[in-house]
């Protein structure tokens, strides 16, 4: 028997019943992405003055950090959306009825890509209202960045949840935290050659690392690398694939370790 | 007739602790059975273990005829759960939530549905309250409105009146037992309420330190340890069956 798109669609206006009755937690999308956006605007107008890199392309850093948030609000919106079971103490409900914990995860994963759109679009706007930036300029690439993010953010998402499943509510951190370990090595705000060579090799097994190199040359040379699109794509899907199984994964081991019942700290 | 449930040699081991220690039994369709112990007898662990929650160290179990190790998804839309332990969304109203449920449970027509069970279980007032505002009682009268939205074959009730008052908890019971006689439903509930054992349950497992201790209807089960009630019969499993005999011999001298 298949997944069950009624059951997923439950899942999703289940939260869309949360955000109607809680409008914090979607302002809680815009807060952060939209204090950050304001000062690198303010940041990039300053060193657009004093280095001739900014001032080629002025948008180079301001998309950079737009692109990086929507990988954050990809994974922490669907480690939230998880949460939430966690906190209202609903996972036992929810696993001894039909919903399978695959429906689940396909549940969660539209739901933080709804959330990620209400949060970014308004402060994407803000940034063109701001600083007269458009991120929109990226063109069609923006597209498959968009996605290509979301997935990898997602695989990062269902690994922290089903390990949160798995230990319960004591390792919440890894949720809010885990995803900033890759900062360093994804090449938001500098190019991967600017890596120590051994941290490079790292780099460019991770989608992000294409995805940000393929930014930058498309502002600072006006040329889209559909290579890095591609290996981007390919990478994000495979760590998604990897991410549903960790989910599982974790979610037999708490079948057995009766955890599932058990949450808390 | 296929059994409703069939547990065999059914065994969780947590380390070197042994929650459930091969734990037999069958319950008959239509049946209401009590499954009664101390804490840490085996009783909620147990439960997990029929609805799939739990994975068993060893032992079958089967629902409705569903092996609930490898096809647990045939049976769960034909059973349905309710314990203290575990809440509804707090943030959604009592009319989100069930409608959820109903979704989830692929209730053919949830609105009807909703309106038959909130009138059957008088929590119309209620539907459009958070379920996190609710007071005890009326949060175990909504958990039931959950565990009865998808009309199950088969309802596992943990504790099924913890929290309410004693008009409270005995109109829970008639409404369950309302329910059993309309639907031909089998329901195992675990309590530590012993007169709502011996008002609506045909049959008991008393458990203790995961095993069957005794088996048998309430009223067998009174007069096998010379008791007044199952509250004495209770009292004499987890001081050790001995007392009761020897009350039985003090009396007889």
């Amino acid at each position: 028997m298949g997944a069950s798109l009624r059951r997923i669609g439950a899942v999703v206006l289940r939260h869309v019943y949360l955000f109607r009755t809680s409008w914090l937690r979607i302002l809680d999308s815009i807060y952060w992405p939209a204090v950050q956006m304001v000062m690198w605007g303010f940041l990039t107008q300053f060193l657009s003055n004093q280095t001739s890199y900014v001032a080629q392309a002025f948008g180079v850093l301001l998309s950079g950090l737009l692109l990086w948030e929507v990988l954050i609000r990809g994974n922490l919106s669907l480690s939230i959306a998880f949460l939430e079971e966690m906190w209202s103490r609903n996972l036992g409900h929810l696993f001894v009825s039909p919903l399978r914990p695959i429906e689940m995860a396909a549940g969660i994963v539209t739901v933080s890509l709804l959330r990620t759109l209400l949060g970014m679009i308004p402060v994407s706007l803000l940034a063109w209202a701001f600083f007269g930036y458009s991120v929109y300029d990226l063109g069609l690439p923006l597209v498959a960045f968009f996605l290509i993010l979301q997935m990898f953010g997602w695989s990062v998402g269902l690994s922290m949840s089903g390990m949160i499943m798995r230990m319960g509510l004591s390792a919440e951190t890894f949720a809010w935290a885990g995803i900033f370990i890759l900062l360093p090595v994804s090449g938001v705000y500098y190019p991967i050659a600017a890596l120590p060579t051994w941290l490079q090799y790292i780099a460019w097994c991770i989608p992000t690392a294409y995805v940000f190199e393929g930014m930058r040359t498309i502002l600072t040379q006006q040329v889209v690398r559909w290579d890095f699109m591609l290996i981007a794509f390919s990478l994000a899907a495979l760590y998604l694939a990897i991410g549903f199984r960790v989910f599982l994964l974790f979610f037999n081991s708490s079948r057995r370790k009766g955890t599932l019942l058990q949450q808390g700290e | 007739m296929t059994p409703a449930i069939e547990v065999a040699d059914l065994r969780k081991e947590y380390g070197k602790i042994v929650a459930v220690d091969d734990l037999s039994f069958v319950v008959p369709g239509g049946a209401v059975l009590g499954l009664l112990g101390g804490n840490g007898a085996g009783k909620t662990t147990t439960i997990s273990m029929l609805l799939g929650l739990l994975e068993p160290t060893s032992g079958a179990v089967k629902v409705l005829g569903i092996d609930m190790l490898t096809q647990r998804f045939k049976a769960l839309p034909r059973m349905n759960f309710s314990s203290p332990y575990v809440d509804l969304p707090h943030r959604l109203t009592v009319r989100q939530n069930l409608d959820f449920y109903g979704r989830l449970y692929g209730v053919p027509d949830v609105k009807k549905r909703l309106a038959e069970i909130s009138d059957t279980l008088q929590i119309g007032d209620m539907l459009e309250r958070p379920a996190g505002a609710l007071s005890a009682g009326q949060k175990t009268r909504v958990a039931l409105a959950k565990a009865l939205i998808n009309k199950p074959d088969v309802l596992l009730l943990d504790e099924p009146t913890a929290s309410l008052d004693p008009d409270t908890a005995d109109w829970v019971r008639t409404l369950l037992k309302d329910y059993q006689r309309q639907t031909g439903a089998t329901i195992l509930l675990a309590s530590h309420n012993m007169s709502e054992v011996e008002r609506l349950c045909d049959d008991v497992i008393m458990m203790q330190q995961g095993k069957v201790f005794e088996r048998g209807a309430p009223g067998e089960l009174i007069a096998r340890f010379g008791r007044n009630d199952m509250e004495e019969v209770f009292l004499d499993m987890a001081r050790g069956r001995q007392r009761g005999l020897d009350d039985l011999k003090k009396v007889a001298e």
